[in-house]
């Protein structure tokens, strides 16, 4: 892989390093020499012009077709600005050479390729209801799709996958990430180890198992809830609508974290250490927090649902109150409560993150993403000259930041389907 | 005259499941100016969608394919959007079906009336607001000189409508384009608007294209006619020529519609236990009553249409009847029997002998359930039904509305046209085989066509099945197809109620009066005979006030 990308960067270099220096011939010394916004604005001046230009050019070569006529100046400046945006990108990327930026671009076009890739397979391979579903899916819903696999893979087989345990401390600590004995690494620790002598590489697919495993189960608690209460107070209304508002509006007047935080403190002391206990009391209390959110979510969605004639109609038939709620509200709900699960999924998983990370949430040494990136965030300080110990905090920090996007690409995904539906 | 609107060969496409499929195949359109012209025909055969076009304008995911637009000389097709945006405006104007929706609330009726005279630089700020007066007296607005300077929910439907009309003529343009402008108003408010706008268009020599699927509105706005079907044009004619003199076959369908009528029963014996006796019922919604002592009876196998303005009470005393609303005082008997006032409280052979029939058969029916889960329901509830006496029960509803059974029952009510829809309402109620179904206005959101259809199928099935119907509806024709008792509702109030053949020969009450004299007829000279007759220009206020 990366004499393949050796080669790609040596060919664009030698393109892009003669076309910046033509370009720099022309630019005069007294630019450089002004402060920032200045050169900024002469900049988005200058992409201006070219936006003009372009404009023009267009509407004289292309004899005045209507696509460049009525181009307006806006549309001209996003192309020039697209270009120019290119531009920063190589500049950055093959005569900066800024490493992080290098590894986030090179991240990037893998993972492109590897949705795309995907994506091409699903088309290929299934039923056909599977493969329609593929077919109209875009590449960002793929991408997604296809990290919820992957972290759901190695949550699940984490013990199979992992090299070593997670609380297993071994013989060298602060190993350098990359393997590479030359900058202090070393190959049986590709991601190297932490300040106590752990496998980061291990603690990391461990922690999918506890953080995203606990997640979820919170989430689906929060869920049942905060939808079931939800979808009560939307048929039933009256003094029970009123109570249940009114309760939930005072939990949602205390900010969640630190409300959370408050809760987590006095459950640790009344569990006395037990930490599988405060796990469970941990679950309990972000579920019942973030129920609040959910409860009112379906109770909006619920309402608007339940005056409709259909609803009246079941009503004037007689049904009860579980028919009403499951068999008649809850199918026209799937698709804003599975957008919001999406969302709400993310939002706890970063609350446990932060809860580990201010020390109330999961108890060492079980891995965790939040917990490690705590542990590990002085190395932050090394990025300017180390660039290779820097990443190690970083690694979790990616890890909760990677699901998050994928998990927020498939929800817009089926928000935008089932809206698509409805028309 | 000269010709101002010439449209040749227009084809138009829209973008469905990433193909182009054909909405208008070809369409051609003369207009001179001055000259009303009438585009009619069932929904989706494309008259708004020409409408559009005459203004060089397609919707998203629309284009025009193929033709040309000429306005005045320029073809707009081919027109820059500096070009449209010259006209558009000053010298096309385009009145919407829902002035409701297409005003801005956030802002004044005069604020939006001025927008385009002040943007086209015809007037200025001052000149064009006083003008703006000046045509919203012309329209018999009341209180002109304040009117504009509401909000647009201070003023009422019909009043929207006209003074959206003025705002079309702001800039005293050469075409306006009426998209189905009193569709959704009340028959004595239509008059209103109908009145104002032929007006407006004589007085200014404006030419138009007046959308509708009501012939008998067209009847009185247009020159001439032009008739569409499924984006071809069927026929065009002088309106005289069109309405005594059709060629096509279609047309004359269409003409035809109105002549249903079924033969009215014999009167009733009065010894008779009615099914339903609504008996003096007061109602409210909070503070505000909505019904005053209202009674009336219904007997069996018979239909009783109650009439009215929106705003009547006719949906109140349907709501009272199911349960929905418990009624303040009075009763409601089912076969001489006391119904609790809450459906709630009624057993479950209570509820099944009462069903209703909803006017939007879209949110009637859940759109996530297939349409033998939805008729399957209220067999298996009622009747215990399961496997396949369920499936066989739910065939042989399907067959009595006339579809067919294996092609609609796995079906989302989504994959149905709207008439389609409607007979699910029915067979639902039908399927809890009940004595008595109340039709709340199950034929307004139907084209003409597919209404009689329903009308249709209704009458054959209360033979068969000696049901009663409560007919809701504020459509006089309806009535006169359908029902053989009429009661006839003002303020929540009855002020007229009787067998159909006293309804519609005089002497009758004076609103009853004011609403069969509202209802257009096919002859064109009608609206123009009921102004010389009623002797007052602003006709539905007015006559409201001299009762």
């Amino acid at each position: 892989m990366s004499t393949v990308f050796g080669a790609i960067n040596a060919a664009l270099d030698a393109v892009v390093t003669a076309i910046f220096s033509g370009l720099g011939l022309l630019v005069p010394a007294v630019y450089a020499a002004q402060p920032f916004w200045i050169r900024a604005l002469i900049a988005l001046a200058a992409i201006g012009v070219a936006g003009w230009m372009f404009r023009k050019i267009g509407q004289v070569l292309s004899k005045n077709r209507p696509y460049f006529r009525d181009m307006t100046f806006g549309v001209a400046y996003g192309f020039a600005f697209a270009v120019w945006a290119l531009g920063a990108t190589a500049h950055l990327f093959f005569i900066v050479e800024n490493p992080f930026f290098r590894w986030a671009i090179q991240l990037l076009i893998v993972f492109a390729i590897a949705a795309f890739l995907f994506r091409l397979l699903g088309r290929g391979v299934g039923t056909t209801g599977s493969r329609k579903l593929f077919r109209g899916m875009p590449l960002t819903a793929a991408f997604g799709i296809l990290i919820i696999l992957i972290y759901a893979f190695v949550a699940i087989f984490a013990a199979a996958i992992a090299p070593y345990g997670q609380e297993q401390v071994l013989a060298n600590a602060n190993i350098v990430p990359g393997g590479n004995p030359a900058t202090g690494g070393d190959p049986a620790y590709p991601l190297g180890t932490d300040q106590i002598g752990r496998d980061i590489l291990s603690r990391l697919i461990f922690g999918a198992q506890n953080t995203v495993g606990i997640a979820f189960v919170t989430t689906c608690l929060a869920f049942f809830l905060g939808g079931s209460l939800g979808f009560l107070a939307a048929t039933l209304g009256g003094w029970l609508d009123q109570l249940l508002s009114r309760i939930v509006d005072a939990l949602m007047a205390i900010p969640a974290l630190i409300f959370a935080l408050l809760l987590m403190t006095i459950a640790t002391a009344y569990a006395q250490g037990e930490r599988t206990q405060v796990t469970l009391y941990m679950i309990l209390i972000i579920a019942v927090i973030d129920s609040t959110r959910v409860f009112r979510l379906s109770r909006a969605v619920g309402q608007s649902i339940v005056v409709m004639d259909y609803i009246e109609a079941a009503r004037l038939r007689g049904e009860g109150l579980g028919y009403l709620v499951f068999r008649e509200m809850l199918p026209n709900a799937y698709a804003p409560l599975l957008a919001e699960f999406g969302l709400r999924f993310c939002f706890v998983f970063l609350t446990i993150a932060s809860l580990s990370f201010l020390g109330v949430g999961i108890q060492p040494p079980f891995a965790d993403w939040g917990t490690m990136v705590r542990d590990l965030s002085q190395f932050i300080n090394f990025a300017a000259f180390a660039p290779n110990v820097a990443v190690t905090p970083l690694l979790a920090a990616g890890a909760i930041a990677l699901l998050t996007v994928a998990v927020n690409f498939v929800v817009d995904w089926m928000l935008h389907r089932s809206s698509g539906l409805k028309e | 005259m000269s010709q101002l609107l010439r449209i040749r060969d227009l084809k138009i496409e829209g973008r469905s499941d990433e193909t182009w499929v054909p909405i208008i195949n070809g369409v051609d359109l003369d207009l001179d100016r001055g000259q009303v012209l009438g585009l009619i025909g069932e929904s989706g055969a494309g008259k708004s969608t020409i409408g559009l076009a005459a203004m060089g304008f397609v919707r998203d995911g629309i284009r025009i394919s193929n033709g040309t637009v000429e306005f005045d000389g320029t073809d707009l097709v081919k027109a820059s959007a500096s070009q449209k945006r010259a006209l558009l405006g000053k010298r096309i104007a385009y009145v919407a079906q829902s002035a409701a929706a297409s005003f801005n609330p956030a802002h004044k009726l005069i604020d939006q009336h001025i927008e385009a005279p002040t943007q086209h630089n015809v007037q200025n700020r001052k000149d064009s607001i006083e003008d703006g007066i000046d045509l919203y007296r012309r329209l018999r607005l009341p209180d002109p000189d304040q009117i504009g300077f509401r909000y647009p929910h201070q003023v009422s439907g019909g009043q929207l409508q006209r003074a959206m009309t003025a705002m079309a003529m702001s800039c005293r343009p050469d075409l306006i384009i009426f998209d189905e402008p009193t569709t959704a108003l009340d028959v004595t408010t239509q008059i209103e608007v109908l009145a104002a706008i032929r007006k407006i268009v004589d007085d200014f020599g404006t030419a138009a294209i007046y959308i509708t699927h009501d012939l008998a509105v067209v009847a009185q706005m247009a020159d001439k006619i032009k008739v569409l079907l499924k984006g071809n044009e069927v026929e065009e004619a002088e309106t005289h020529q069109m309405l005594s003199h059709p060629k096509e076959e279609y047309t004359k369908s269409l003409w035809a519609v109105r002549g249903f009528e079924r033969p009215a029963k014999p009167a009733v014996q009065t010894s008779a236990t009615p099914v339903i006796r609504v008996d003096h019922v007061t109602a409210a919604y909070g503070d505000v009553k909505v019904l005053h002592d209202v009674s009336f009876d219904m007997h069996e196998g018979r239909t009783v249409a109650v009439v009215g303005e929106s705003g009547s009470g006719k949906s109140t005393a349907a709501r009272c009847i199911t349960g929905l609303l418990p009624p303040l005082s009075g009763q409601i008997l089912l076969d001489g029997a006391r119904l609790a006032p809450s459906y709630k409280t009624r057993d479950k052979m209570q509820l099944r002998q009462v069903q209703m029939i909803y006017q939007m058969a879209d949110t009637a029916l859940n759109p996530r359930k297939t349409i033998g889960e939805i008729i399957g329901r209220p067999v298996q509830f009622y009747m215990g039904l399961s496997g396949t006496e369920l499936r066989r029960r739910i065939e042989d509803l399907l067959a009595e509305i006339e579809l067919e059974p294996s092609q609609f029952i796995d079906r989302l009510p989504s994959e149905l046209s709207g008439g389609q829809k409607q007979r699910i309402g029915i067979a639902r109620a039908l399927a809890a085989e009940p004595k008595f179904i109340i039709c709340d206005e199950v034929t307004s959101a139907l084209d003409q066509l597919v209404a009689e259809g329903i009308l249709k199928l209704l009458a054959k099935l209360q033979d068969e099945l000696k049901l009663t119907y409560m007919f809701i509806t504020h459509d006089l024709a309806t009535v006169k197809a359908i029902a053989d008792e009429v009661v006839v509702m003002k303020d929540g109030e009855v002020v007229e109620h009787g067998p159909k053949a006293d309804m519609f020969t005089p002497p009758h009450h004076p609103y009853t009066d004011l609403l069969l004299s509202s209802v257009p007829e096919m002859d064109p000279d009608w609206l123009t005979n009921l102004l010389a007759e009623r002797g007052v220009d602003n006709i539905g206020d007015a006559a409201v006030d001299k009762m």
